[in-house]
């Protein structure tokens, strides 16, 4: 399954883009979608556990994501 | 139970106003302004970004913690995203409680894990001509302790 990945702030700025595609197999997990985006171009760039975000919410890397899930990649925050 | 995430000036009487209520015997009210340095550098402005939907979520969620904690605490929290300049407000929570305590410590708790969890970012423009993404845990330079970051539920 293709799934959308959001980026905002200083990772939208990496990838130069606002969302990126990534492939995954069915029932992959947060972990398995942080590896995939790490062997992008500037994958490397990101720190080594970056946050997750499935359906607008913190997820654990143990989390399994699901075909149409709102799935982001949420920098350092920064708020206040 | 005002939240809101803005882009537009912040009005903190409205704030006020909407936690306001005869039962209530203190109203604490907190602003986060643009200031003129950071971590050594002149600063002239500040963008701020939000992922929308899950900062106003995020901060639904905290202020609903907030509620539970200090008693029935009545809040109203907006932050500002855009093009902010030096001395504008970029976040303001307002809380009212029958008693001080209860207003004065809701007001601390939701800006310290608005801080924490809300997935807002802030880029600096500095005096220089240069812009850069604000990351309050790599500031050891300051001496803050690195902020860990929201642990997921479970």
């Amino acid at each position: 399954m293709e799934v959308r990945v959001l980026l905002f702030a200083s990772y939208a700025d990496a990838f130069g883009s606002p969302d990126l595609a990534v492939t995954l197999r069915e029932g992959a997990t947060v972990r398995e979608l942080l590896a995939k985006v790490k062997e992008l171009a500037v994958g490397h760039s990101l720190p080594p556990a970056p946050l997750i975000a499935l359906n607008q919410e913190y997820a654990a890397p143990g989390d399994v994501v699901r075909a149409g899930d709102e799935v982001a990649l949420i920098p350092p925050v920064a708020g206040g | 139970m005002h939240i809101a995430i803005v882009s537009h000036p912040i009005e903190p009487a409205a704030l006020i106003a909407a936690v306001a209520s005869d039962a209530h015997g203190a109203t604490s009210l907190f602003l986060g302004t643009v200031r003129d340095v950071n971590d050594g550098r002149a600063v002239s402005g500040m963008d701020y970004t939000a992922y929308d939907a899950m900062a106003s979520r995020e901060l639904e969620k905290i202020a609903r913690e907030a509620v539970e904690r200090f008693d029935g605490v009545a809040l109203a929290v907006e932050h500002r995203i855009g093009s902010l300049a030096l001395g504008d407000v970029s976040v303001a929570i307002a809380a009212a409680h029958a008693h001080r305590a209860h207003a004065l410590d809701a007001t601390r708790f939701v800006i310290e894990q608005l801080k924490k969890r809300v997935p807002i970012w802030k880029r600096e423009h500095y005096a220089d001509g240069t812009l850069e993404w604000v990351d309050p845990a790599a500031k050891v330079s300051e001496g803050l302790t690195a902020m860990s970051p929201p642990q997921p539920p479970r």
